[in-house]
């Protein structure tokens, strides 16, 4: 019996040690290994070299300038269309199962193929300009998509990457709307308030657990958005992610792209600080009030 | 018309238009890919799908180096998913049923990992892998998805076997199996389609993956690199099939696992 409840008390480390093990070594040596290419050169010495390059490219000031704003300008996008979505699932109105799979499709897209798929609608002979032009909305056909046309190409970026990206919101916000207890929709009912009332003195406050986490999590993924951009602008738009790739993919320099690498961690890491902090303190000042 | 329709029109109209936003492109893709390639000169293009033509899929399939690519893009996503359901699948039991300490710790893990950028991991790995003879080899990609897909296996897993109840279990062992063999008897056939489901959505990551399979190959391209790598000097009719052939198959499996899609994100 002892050795039964000996084993029993190993089991669930015996069980979890190998994923352990191999997030250790696929994650954390990469990781330490990234830091050393950013700041040791070949011959062994610690050199701030690399990162003097990369700060000093000419390319760095607008990859980061275009990774911010891409970031300000999809995750309020993605977070509001995304909460449409999950409160219209959450009022179970008939065939809301069908619509479920349907808002969560894109979750199965690659940003690459997401990016080809709007190529398609934003080229100078594609089907915005088509349908633009068939209402008689243009009367020639604008390039978006061209380097001199710095809010075509943003905008399409944008509009592709909320398009790809909602989906993983929307499943967040549903998984937490079920978490909810039914009662308080009913108590919410009883004192009459309506449907929009419910939501932001009832709903919101509630799922603001969901919000945050999804705010976080699609914040980190816009620091490594890089293929929509690339299929979408080439390399008229510089982003982060997109110049780690092409210092290794183009240029064969590991030590700049682990650079740029390095600051993608930094920024994920900052980001997720401010967010708990930000979102932390005004849970503070709520329980004070 | 009365507050209840109106409410019921509302409800429909936004979700309807909602689904439009997210299957058009599908739609318009499906019309680039399914048309001669130089329809892609036409302008205004046609709406509807009047004179459907698989040339240009056919000249995408027939392309230098595509089918290779399809053939390295599946060959490593079932290597991920033989690997990370080996490793996850026992890790996601043991968070289904037991309760010990550093449960919060491996969870956080797991959260933490969920997140981590692809980009630091893949550009000291194809440094390492140069090294250890794996650069520009199929495994080398297969390990880094591993690493990716193994969070999300974790919990989708621990979701499945959370669903089979632990009394049947316990019952089996009452009546002389083993943990093992009760495991082995009652709770797998019963997490088979869940586990099923896991080795689908494993195969969608690894299937959509670019950045490390762009980094790490060479000449053995999976499909995403391959595509990405030709993105500055191919046709755009090119890129609409390699666009269409891409997200066809994740359409398909995503339908497999719709009920599990909960839990993939639904942890907080």
């Amino acid at each position: 019996m002892r050795m039964r409840a000996r084993t029993e008390d190993v089991l669930p480390f015996a069980l979890l040690l190998p994923s352990v093990i191999y997030l250790g070594l696929l994650i954390l040596i990469p990781m330490v290994q990234a830091l050393l290419l950013a700041v040791q050169a070949d011959n062994g010495l610690f050199t701030t070299e690399f990162l003097e390059r990369m700060t000093g490219d000419v390319n760095f000031s607008d990859a980061w300038r275009n990774t911010l704003l891409l970031l300000i300008l999809i995750v309020p996008l993605q977070i509001v269309l995304a909460l449409a979505m999950a409160l219209l699932i959450h009022s179970r109105f008939r065939g809301h199962g069908a619509f479920l799979y349907i808002y969560a499709i894109p979750l199965a897209i690659s940003d690459l193929a997401a990016g080809i798929l709007w190529l398609s609608i934003f080229t100078e002979r594609g089907y915005l300009n088509t349908v633009g032009q068939g209402v008689g909305l243009i009367q020639t056909p604008p390039v978006y998509l061209s380097f001199e046309n710095f809010g075509g190409l943003l905008a399409a970026i944008v509009i592709a990457e909320s398009w790809r990206a909602t989906a993983i919101v929307m499943i967040i916000l549903v998984a937490g709307l079920q978490l909810i207890p039914r009662d308080y929709f009913e108590a919410a009912d009883l004192f009459g308030a309506n449907r929009i009332r419910r939501t932001i003195h009832v709903v919101l406050p509630l799922l603001r657990p969901s919000l945050q986490s999804a705010l976080i999590i699609r914040t980190i993924f816009a620091f490594q958005t890089f293929a929509v951009v690339l299929a979408l602008a080439g390399r008229n738009l510089p982003v982060i992610a997109a110049e780690a790739y092409s210092w290794y993919a183009n240029n064969r320099n590991a030590h700049l792209a682990a650079s740029y690498a390095l600051l993608l961690l930094a920024l994920t890491i900052a980001f997720t600080i401010v967010y708990l902090r930000v979102l932390g303190l005004r849970e503070a000042e709520v329980k004070r009030a | 018309m009365n507050a209840r329709t109106l409410d019921r029109t509302l409800i429909y109209g936004s979700a309807i238009l909602l689904a439009l936003w997210v299957i058009v492109p599908f739609y318009l893709i499906f019309l680039s890919a399914f048309s001669r390639p130089n329809d892609v000169f036409v302008y205004p293009k046609p709406l509807i799908p009047t004179n459907l033509s698989t040339e240009t899929m056919e000249f995408f399939l027939q392309s230098t180096g595509v089918f290779a690519s399809v053939i390295n893009s599946i060959a490593v996503a079932v290597i991920t998913i033989v690997l990370s359901l080996a490793l996850g699948a026992p890790a996601g039991y043991a968070l289904a049923r037991f309760t010990f300490r550093g449960r919060q710790g491996f969870q956080l893990i797991v959260l933490a990992t969920k997140m981590f950028p692809v980009a630091i991991l893949s550009i000291p790995l194809a440094v390492a892998f140069l090294r250890l003879g794996l650069y520009d080899n199929i495994v080398g990609v297969a390990l880094v998805h591993t690493s990716m897909a193994l969070p999300f296996v974790i919990l989708v897993t621990a979701g499945v076997f959370a669903g089979v109840s632990n009394e049947l279990e316990e019952a089996a062992m009452t009546l002389g199996c083993s943990r093992f063999t009760a495991f082995l008897r009652v709770a797998l056939p019963l997490a088979l389609p869940g586990l099923a489901a896991a080795a689908i959505f494993t195969f969608v990551i690894s299937w959509n993956e670019v950045f490390a399979a762009s980094i790490l190959t060479l000449r053995q391209r999976t499909l995403p690199a391959l595509v990405l790598f030709a993105l500055q000097q191919s046709p755009l009719y090119f890129k609409f099939a390699g666009g269409f052939f891409m997200v066809m198959p994740a359409v398909v499996f995503i339908f497999f696992m719709r009920r599990y899609l909960l839990n993939l994100w639904g942890g907080r």
